[in-house]
């Protein structure tokens, strides 16, 4: 299975690592060249504007929509949900998304810097899970056809929609491997039995 | 059970940065400007580095309605500087709310023995380093993050690759040591064992390593990612020269694509007048900024 990851900026090389910790042959996705013959791509954490000005200014804004719309599962973590989303509050205005899942996010939700932190959580389908949230997101609305697989309280931070799954926290920093391994044993290779 | 202030919440932010140009910014509408341009974060300071070579005198952490005024401004993380050794300025920007700490060579010392203890704090930190040594010495004093120091405010950019060369070059040499030899390497380097192991072991420093000091036009920008830096500092350069927003696009757009000649060609197209800059030949050794920080 090949899985691009997006790399336009973010921790990009965690992702690598945990993708092919979980069986993946992982591709760094630069240019719109890099999208052929994917079966799955993730969204990694970074700066969801600076990702979103790259991608508009790279000319990979629409293909990348006009792929995951078509079916490529697709993971975002942290900045990635931002991405997928399709509301964001507390962004910039002109802020540029992918969409496709149906969730308003609100940025930097738990708040500054000093507010991150690390936290167990059981996730849906997966499991228990150390989640570790950096200036995160939370999902402030999910629309009725996207399943919550966990919450920090009442706010949702990891959350799935057929071939789009999502989560606030960042599992490609703790070495854990299983969020990776849901998004390729599950979602990916659900595509490739079709 | 939820934890702050982790090495893992406080690592991990940095790497988030990965890939980004990090640009120094005095007004809310350079902030504005930097994060058009997808910048990944900005440095809310007083003055930038070329202007306090120029003015001279003492210079300190910027004063907290400034930084209020630039975090208000963006969504990105902004970042502060707190003089070398200086706990209670770290301390004043924990508790306004900064992303992270610079305790930076730029600003005066405040301690000429001893930097900041930085695990004390919740809020993370970045630290100067001309070489190995003192790149493990903030790491072990709590820094997540690393630049090489370059020389602030000349726009003079070999600085910045001697230090990014030098660090880099220990590490590969590391990476070549058997047991005996890197405790040696530890005594050489005055930096702790478990740390010259786990560097030797990784092949990289254990946290994000940016550069910084002299950068001023996308090819340099380019120039330091093909070194093998994970990001960049652009102090003075974009902020000092003829057209900063063109200039602050331009470099985020080399160091995305530093692997890409006709890219960055493109992107170094029109961009107006760089910073004038001074070599850092010129300067005395007094005029040094690198060598603030031991």
């Amino acid at each position: 299975m090949r899985v691009g990851v997006l790399a336009l900026q973010g921790d990009v090389r965690e992702h690598v690592r945990a993708l092919e910790g979980a069986g993946a042959s992982a591709v760094p996705v630069k240019r719109v060249s890099d999208l052929d013959d994917l079966d799955g791509i993730v969204l990694p954490g970074g700066e969801s504007t600076t990702m979103g000005k790259l991608l508009t200014l790279f000319d990979l804004l629409e293909p990348l929509q006009a792929r995951i719309s078509g079916g490529l599962p697709t993971y975002g973590t942290c900045a990635g949900m931002i991405l997928l989303a399709s509301e964001v509050l507390d962004g910039r205005s002109d802020q540029r998304l992918i969409g496709g899942l149906d969730i308003t996010v609100r940025r930097n939700a738990f708040g500054s810097q000093v507010h991150s932190f690390e936290q167990d959580l059981t996730v849906e389908g997966v499991g228990e899970v150390h989640g570790v949230f950096i200036r995160a997101p939370w999902v402030e609305r999910a629309g009725s056809s996207v399943d919550v697989l966990a919450s920090v309280g009442e706010h949702p931070v990891a959350v799935r929609q057929g071939h789009l799954l999502a989560t606030s926290f960042h599992p490609e920093l703790t070495g854990e491997g299983r969020m990776h391994e849901f998004f390729v044993n599950t979602l990916v290779a659900k595509r490739e039995d079709s | 059970m939820s934890e702050t202030g982790t090495d893992v919440v406080k690592r991990g932010m940095a790497e988030q940065l990965k890939g980004g140009v990090i640009m120094d910014v005095v007004t809310r509408e350079q902030a504005r400007i930097a994060e058009d341009a997808g910048a990944v974060a900005v440095m809310a300071l007083e003055r930038v580095p070329a202007d306090i070579r120029r003015d001279g005198g003492v210079s300190r952490m910027s004063d907290p309605d400034m930084i209020d005024a630039i975090k208000a401004e963006v969504t990105i993380p902004v970042m502060a500087k707190a003089r070398i050794g200086h706990f209670v300025e770290a301390q004043v920007l924990q508790a306004i709310g900064v992303d992270y700490i610079d305790e930076s060579e730029v600003l005066t010392p405040a301690d000429y023995a001893h930097h900041i203890v930085k695990t004390d704090f919740t809020v993370p930190f970045v630290c100067g380093a001309t070489n190995l040594g003192e790149a493990l010495r903030r790491i072990s004093e709590g820094a997540a993050m690393v630049r090489s120091k370059g020389e602030a405010g000349t726009g003079d950019v070999s600085q910045a690759t001697t230090h990014i060369r030098t660090i880099l070059g220990q590490i590969k040499r590391l990476t070549t040591l058997d047991d005996a030899e890197l405790f040696e390497a530890a005594k050489e380097l005055r930096a702790p064992i478990e740390l010259v192991r786990q560097t030797a072991e990784l092949g990289r420093l254990p946290v994000v390593l940016f550069v910084a000091g002299g950068v001023a036009t996308p090819a340099d920008a380019a120039m330091m990612m093909q070194l093998g830096a994970d990001g960049v500092f652009i102090g003075s350069g974009i902020f000092k020269s003829g057209d900063p927003a063109a200039r602050a696009r331009a470099c985020v757009e080399a160091t995305a694509y530093f692997d890409d000649a006709e890219r960055i060609a493109k992107v170094s197209r029109g961009l107006g007048e760089a910073m004038v800059g001074i070599s850092v030949d010129s300067l005395g050794a007094g005029d040094l900024l690198a060598q603030r920080g031991w």
